[in-house]
């Protein structure tokens, strides 16, 4: 009656013991098996908490004394960098793909439109945390002025910081994107984003690990697929290193 | 129900076997990723750890090299096995008899008496090998389904970013982000510890092992851990009570 589980449980194990791991992670079994498992987790998470379910917010006391600054913590473009010491006038954030209105803002036209402030927790995939108070501008309010196209299925954040020899991009589905703490936050603890933390505007997209956290963002774009950006990873560390484009885990 | 381990026990063992070794040698990979422990709810800066950990080498890790993606990768794909295994265990358990058989214990076997008495039990040729449980045996078996595995799941699940908007009690009750990481980590060597005394135990008569493939024979006689005053021996089983499925 057991026979048959004993069997594939043993080769299972075998198989393991020899190591063999390197080859079993390339199969296309495997990859597929990693790629059910991503999603199962994402699907759970989502059915258990609502798409609509919120990350804890701090209060001010609950802040780090500082917050780290990870990956690039500076931007080599000369455009960029005179911009920085000028406090970014000429700054353009640009809403594009498919949206029936593209929009061009400047950092004063986000600091005008309603804002929403949070104080919460950014988990690096390297396992630390540090917690801050964003500000800025909720990611549906920009899709909502430039009338987001229905077949629209992934927002695609544009960075002008290269890491790895490659322009930073990452990329997030329409339930995150539409989700109230999804911000473009433009203030951290209460100043401008200093340039270690991606000034002058960053996503924060809060049920999501820090490189999902696009810094120095220039343009938001929607799109019906990533497969064609980049390496297809939908991010600069799904295609440089493998990470799971859902952050969530 | 005449053989020793049913076989849900034997099926969820070996499974949850693969999955905690996969599981614990890819955690190993991905602690190397920020080699420091701290307790609240953030933590970045070394300086402030309460436990700085040691590089783990190639060979105690999966894969054999620093991988943080692909460690990731197998990391929450065996969680799936050992999650929803611990919660088919637990239900199996408590449905057919195993958990008020052979895990739960009476205040007086929490003594030292029925310490020294598990130690005696447990120890000599063919000891313990066709008993109940004994004392030490269910309060650490007890431990390890009752708390270790529920603490190691419940943490892991704690420190996924898109779990806190399930459970924010969660975090909450184990004390902020960091402290539930600093958990699952000692949770998890912990239940090293446990796999290292289960091993060399059972690796002490391999009829155990075979048992834990084959199902073995439960001797309807020694059900209940032996008194004090008993025999490390088994009484020899009289032929009526064998089980019919022997005859």
């Amino acid at each position: 009656m057991v026979e048959l589980p004993r069997r594939s449980l043993l080769a299972g194990m075998i198989a393991l013991g020899a190591s063999a791991c390197s080859k079993i992670n390339e199969s296309e079994t495997t990859q597929s098996l990693f790629k059910a498992a991503e999603d199962g987790h994402r699907a759970v998470h989502r059915a258990l908490a609502g798409k609509q379910g919120l990350a804890p917010e701090y209060t001010r006391a609950e802040r780090s004394p500082t917050f780290r600054g990870n990956g690039s913590v500076t931007v080599a473009d000369p455009f960029y960098q005179d911009q920085l010491a000028k406090g970014f006038p000429e700054w353009k954030l640009e809403v594009r793909g498919l949206v029936e209105k593209p929009l061009a803002l400047t950092l004063a036209d986000v600091r005008a439109l309603p804002q929403r402030t949070q104080i919460t927790r950014h988990d690096c995939v390297e396992g630390w945390s540090a917690i801050g108070e964003w500000q800025g501008v909720q990611l549906a309010a920009l899709l909502d002025a430039a009338k987001v196209k229905e077949q629209a299925k992934f927002i695609v954040f544009r960075c002008a910081d290269t890491l790895n020899g490659r322009d930073y991009y990452e990329s997030i589905d329409m339930v995150d994107a539409y989700h109230p703490q999804t911000i473009i936050a433009h203030s951290l603890n209460g100043e401008p984003l200093p340039e270690k933390n991606g000034a002058p505007l960053r996503m924060r997209i809060e049920r999501q690990l820090g490189y999902k956290q696009a810094k120095y963002v220039k343009a938001i774009e929607a799109v019906i697929s990533f497969d064609k950006i980049g390496q297809g990873g939908g991010g600069h560390w799904e295609d440089v290193a493998g990470y799971q484009w859902y952050a969530g885990i | 129900m005449t053989k020793k381990h049913a076989a849900t026990t034997r099926l969820w063992h070996w499974v949850n076997a693969v999955a905690i070794i996969v599981l614990f040698m890819t955690g190993l990979n991905i602690s190397n990723a920020h080699r420091h422990l701290y307790w609240g709810d953030y933590g970045f800066d070394p300086a402030t750890a309460w436990l700085d950990v040691v590089k783990f080498p190639g060979w105690a890790t999966i894969p054999g090299y620093y991988n943080l993606a692909m460690a990731r990768d197998w990391h929450i794909t065996a969680a799936w096995p050992f999650g929803l295994g611990v919660l088919f265990i637990w239900v199996t358990m408590l449905l057919n008899g195993h958990f008020r058989r052979d895990l739960t214990t009476s205040p007086r076997e929490w003594t030292p008496g029925a310490v020294i008495v598990s130690m005696k039990a447990h120890s000599g040729p063919g000891a313990g090998a066709a008993h109940g449980y004994n004392s030490v045996q269910k309060i650490l078996y007890g431990g390890v389904f009752g708390v270790l595995m529920p603490l190691m799941l419940f943490t892991g699940l704690a420190i996924s970013p898109g779990f806190q908007a399930v459970a924010p009690w969660l975090l909450d009750l184990l004390g902020g982000r960091q402290s539930a990481r600093s958990l699952h980590f000692i949770a998890a060597w912990a239940i090293f510890g446990f796999f290292v005394i289960h091993l060399v135990l059972a690796l002490s008569d391999w009829r155990l092992i075979l048992e834990m493939f084959t199902g073995g024979k439960r001797d309807l006689h020694a059900e209940a851990p032996p008194a004090p005053s008993a025999s490390p021996q088994p009484d020899p089983v009289p032929a009526e009570m064998e089980a019919p499925a022997h005859g």
